[in-house]
This record gives structure tokens, sequence and C-alpha cells, in this order.
């Protein structure tokens, strides 16, 4: 069993994602976010339990849907609000923004937009850890949607027959933009596609952020041994639209319900507080605290300059 | 000076870079010691450095492009073969929204120091799907770099840069360059990019011209030359970064200009370049510009066919006269 400090420490990253991405939403609606932004409320067990699982030195890759993952990774508030905010101090000088967060300080190699593109980055990051012989491992997120791209079948299975040290971590949020997983695969479980690799396919309550960590933490001690990657597919459920304004009108009103019975957030706190870990009175203290350093990175994002027009000249060629 | 093959001078340049460098590997499709290469690039390569530095892959080109990148943003520098220039199609996200743009994206933090090498070109009848050119896509994505060497020496030298250089490089080879046999040093050199080479000296017309076309060129100005007309023959050796003052200079000194390249003439690396001497070199032409290229159709198969679509000699010459005269 984790000691308290760690499980502290999951609360309170699970909610550093679910406020910073509350305040995400409201920004946006003030108009003071360009483009889009696809929010990962409701998902946040998923990238906080993976990351438990992993080392500072060892690498994720990310998505769209990406600033839980930056979060649980250890990059920091106050860059990726001034990124998505289009500002010089963001962590890609404003030329990345949402979906393109990236803290290589950290081992979070970058999220990209093309769904699916990841997975042989991935891989090839694993191959490196091989080739150079460190204790690294990589844990690479996509969802349900990607898991139908070409990338997937080729960048599992060439981590699969040079047994890397990679996570496969899929986010089943049931729906590809508004398309459901079951209108575009026959089967249930993303991690029955495991068996076509040869490695252990895993499925996972993706709200109880303990089951999503120990699954993690298993397949990242099975990659250290050099046993290999492992698919693992957490279900979960986005608590928004896909993206920007989206209702999400195409998803049953008892199907939303019922998922919001499991928000990952309230279980863990409950079962924190059951267990006799935590009173209500830290849980006060810690919302106050990420109320505080969230409230900071406001100010830093809003505060900083936006980069010069000629930046976006620049950083094309290394 | 000793004479090696333009497939020879691209083993010496993997060999030597994976001595000096245990961060270069090589990956692709029949790369390793049972095939080494389609066209025995890779030869013997293996057995010298091993399989883990030498990998077979499975045919999944996509995959082979996103973990070179994947190896390159995490310290090594993979030289990944994609076994024919039409097959690149299948990797076109990788190479052109993540590999060229990971570091632009991502403010600078990474760099992505690979190579790709793939061999383009018509004239051995493999028909449209192993056979086309397309360098000038290429071209049109920043944050690639596109060479294209045109004999063993070129081959050689431009390999070794391409392996050392910090960014995502396209090095596109010729299928019938790789038995084509010529003089090359035996000690080390590198050859910069954006340096065009003048392949030939003359005064009466440029052609600028790249891989087999070069040879091409070169075999035209001989049979223009019986005719009184001196032929400068450019070869760029790089498409991006492209030597603009090298080919300017030519324009400039002999006021006429033919560019040949072996791709389909729409929006092809002719209408590139002659664009930039139209921009900037306009004032200096006594001609208009004419570009010698594939006609706008897929590679056929049957030899007839195919040949009637190739750039060769006749054309060339054909086109240099039509701008002389």
């Amino acid at each position: 069993m984790l000691d308290k400090s760690r499980l502290l420490n999951i609360y309170r990253k699970m909610l550093e994602i679910r406020y910073f991405e509350e305040k995400v939403f409201e920004l946006f609606g003030r108009n003071l976010i360009p483009g889009t932004i696809h929010l990962y409320t409701g998902q946040e067990a998923v990238a906080v339990g993976v990351c438990l699982a992993l080392h500072p030195q060892d690498y994720i890759t990310s998505t769209h849907r990406g600033h839980g993952h930056a979060i649980a990774k250890g990059a920091r508030l106050d860059r990726i609000m001034a990124e998505i905010l289009g500002k010089k101090t963001g962590y890609c000088k404003g030329k990345g923004g949402s979906m393109h967060i990236a803290d290589f300080d950290v081992g979070m190699l970058g999220a990209t937009a093309v769904v699916g593109s990841a997975l042989p980055i991935a891989s090839g990051a694993g191959l490196s850890i091989k080739l150079r012989g460190t204790s690294q491992v990589v844990a690479c997120f996509f969802g349900d949607g990607a898991s139908n791209q070409g990338t997937f079948h080729e960048g599992i299975n060439m981590a699969a027959i040079w047994n890397l040290p990679v996570l496969f971590v899929c986010e089943n949020n049931f729906y590809a933009m508004g398309t459901r997983q079951s209108s575009v695969m026959l089967i249930e479980n993303i991690a029955e596609r495991a068996v076509a690799y040869g490695i252990p396919g895993i499925t996972v309550d993706g709200n109880d952020v303990l089951a999503v960590y120990e699954a993690a933490l298993k397949a990242a001690k099975r990659a250290r041994e050099g046993k290999g990657p492992t698919l693992l597919e957490c279900r979960t459920y986005r608590q928004r639209g896909h993206s920007r304004f989206d209702a999400a009108t195409y998803r049953p009103k008892e199907e939303v319900e019922a998922w919001l019975k499991k928000d990952p957030l309230k279980r863990f706190q409950a079962k924190i507080i059951d267990m006799g870990i935590i009173k209500m009175d830290e849980v006060y203290q810690i919302e106050q605290d990420v109320i505080k350093i969230l409230e900071d990175a406001v100010i830093f994002a809003m505060e900083s300059p936006f980069p010069e027009p000629a930046e976006a000249l620049k950083d094309i060629y290394a | 000076m000793r004479q090696i093959t333009y497939a020879e001078a691209l083993n010496e340049a993997l060999h030597e870079e994976m001595e000096r460098d245990e961060k270069v590997f090589i990956l692709g499709e029949d790369v390793g010691r049972f095939w080494q290469g389609a066209f025995k690039v890779t030869k013997g390569l293996a057995e010298v450095f091993g399989n883990e530095r030498v990998r077979d892959t499975p045919i999944s080109e996509s995959a082979i492009i996103g973990v070179a990148i994947g190896a390159a943003i995490t310290g090594m520098r993979p030289v990944a073969e994609i076994m024919f220039g039409d097959l690149t199609t299948l990797a076109m996200d990788q190479i052109v929204n993540q590999a060229a743009k990971l570091r632009y994206m991502f403010g600078g933090q990474t760099k992505v120091p690979m190579v790709v090498r793939t061999p383009f070109g018509a004239g051995v009848s493999i028909a449209a799907h192993l056979s086309q050119s397309f360098e000038a896509w290429f071209m049109h994505v920043p944050g690639l770099k596109v060479v294209v060497p045109s004999t063993p020496y070129e081959a050689k030298g431009l390999l070794k840069t391409a392996i050392r250089d910090d960014n995502p490089i396209m090095f596109l080879e010729h299928k019938l360059l790789y038995p084509i046999k010529k003089e090359v040093p035996k000690e080390e050199y590198l050859i910069p990019f954006g340096k065009a080479d003048i392949k030939r000296e003359g005064k009466d017309v440029t052609i600028i011209s790249t891989l087999f076309m070069v040879h091409k060129a070169l075999a035209a100005s001989e049979i223009l030359a019986n005719d009184g007309i001196d032929v400068e023959v450019v070869d760029p050796r790089t498409l991006l970064p492209l030597d603009k003052n090298a080919l300017i200079n030519s324009v400039k000194k002999t006021g006429r200009v033919v560019i040949v390249s072996e791709d389909c003439k729409t929006a092809g690396v002719g209408a590139e370049i002659a664009a930039l001497i139209a921009e900037e070199a306009l004032d200096y032409l006594d001609a208009p510009i004419i570009r010698v290229s594939e006609p706008d159709t897929p590679i056929p198969f049957s030899p007839i066919l195919e040949q009637f679509v190739i750039p060769d000699e006749r054309r060339i010459s054909n086109a240099v006269k039509k701008v002389v005269h």
C-alpha cells in the first residue's frame, strides 16, 4: 500500500488537473484562448495513475487531449497555461498551443494532434532506451479512436518484436469525437487486440486511480526487466464534450449520469477519507493550495507577453 | 584515384559514421545480414555492427519513420531506409507532420537528427508504384532538408554530412545510379549542404539538373559541343537548402537556362527553380526558361512507354537548341 504522502500527492495531482481544466474552460468561454480546447476532465485517474508508476527520467507521449498528461508527468501549470494562451513564456513559445504541450526536461516528449501518430514515436523512444542501455520506460497515451489507426498496429507490433519498454495506455472514453466505440469496432475490450501482438493486454477501471497505478506499475516493471510492452486499456469517460463548447448530445443522458457517479476524483477522495488517511480539513487545505497555485499560474500566463511576430520564423531547423 | 560504385560509396559513408558515432544505427526492410538492402547499400554492415544496430523491420513504413523519430528525439541518430521512394507515401504523416514539425511545434525544445534514405527514379521497368520521383513534395516541407546526390563522390560526402546534421534529412538516391562507378577519395571528406557543383563549365547555356539527369545532361552537352554550343551543367546537390547564388550566377553568365528533372512537370522541381530565376535574375535572361521533365503521367511499365516519358539526351538537346537559337 502507498504511504500517506503519496496518496495525498495523487489526490493533489488529480485535483490540479481537474481545476486546471475547469479554469481553461472558463478562459475559453471568456474568449481568451485562441483555437480550440480538448479537456481531460473526468479522465484524471489515468494520467495520474500511470505517471505515478513512472520514474522522473521516464518518458511519456501525449495527445490533443494532453493537459492532464503533462501535469501528471510534472510539467508546470503556469507554463502550460501560458502556452494555451499563446504566450511567449509557454512551453513552446506560443508555437504549439493546447494540443502540443511538451516539456522535455520532465520526459514529456510532446503531444501530437494526428490521432495515433505517437505510437511509433513511443516505440522509437523505447528502442533508443534499449540501444542506450538505460532502465527507462515510455508510456504512450492514446484514445479508443487511435486504436483504429494503422500506426496502432505498426507501432505496437514493432515494440513487441523487439521487446521494447513501452506502456501503450489506451484511454478508452468510448467516443472518438462523436463516434461510439461500438460502431467502429466489434470487440468490447480494446486490450484484446494485444493477443495479435503476443503481448499482455489488460483492461482496468480507468476511473480508479489505484487500479490504474497498480496495472501500470506491473507493466513498467515488466518493461524494465526487458520483457517488452503491455497494452493497458483504461476505461474512462470525458465529463465534457470533445472540444470547444461541444455539449456531447450524442451521448445518452443515463450514460453520462452513470459515469458522473464514478467520478475518479470524488471516488478517490471518499476512499482516502474512509480509510482514515485524510480528514476533511486536510482535503480543504489541499484544495486551497491547488486553487492558489492555479491562480498564480493564470496570473503568470495572463501577464506574460505575446511572442514577437517574427518568432514564427524561428526553430524550423536545429 | 580509386573508383567505387555509388552503392559502395553510400556503404562506406554508413560504415565510417557508425564507427565514428555509436548513436548512429540503421533500420529498414531487409537491410540486415540476409538481404543487405534491396540495392545492397547496407552490405556487410550487420556483420560488423550487429543486428541491434542494423535492424530488419517489418513491412511498416510508417513505424520505420516513427521509430526513427522517437529514437532521434531521445538521443540517437537513426538512418532509416525506405526501399522505394514511392513508399514514403505510407509514412507521410511521420515525415511531414512529425519529423519536420516537432522541433518547431515544441518551441525548439527538441531536435530530430535522422536520415531517411530512399531511391527515386524510373528506367528499370518496375512500373508506377516503384518508379516515381517526387523530390518537390519534400521541398515543400519546412523542417526537412532534401539531398540529391548524383555521383559516388557526392553520395558519400553528402551522406556523412546528413548523418551529422541535427535535422530530418530526406536523402534521395536513384536506382540507376547505384552501379555507376567513379572516383572517390579514400581519405575522409564531407560535402556541405546548400553548395551546388558545376559539373561542366560552359558559356552559352546553363542546364540545372539533379540525380541521374545530371549524367544525361552531361551526355547531351557533349553532343551539343559538336554543334558549337558550350553548355554549363550545374548540380544543386541539395534541393533544400538550395544554392540560389550558384544557380543565379550561372544564369548571369550564360543568359539561358534549361532545367532538367525526372519528375512530373506540374509543380515540380523545375517549377520552383524557374520561379526563383524569374524572381531574382529575369533581367539576365536572353530567352525563356525551359523545363525538361516527365509529362504529368504515372510511370508506365512497358520499356517503350517508360522511355517515352523519361527525359533523354535528345529532348535535353532540343531544349538547349531552342533557347540558344
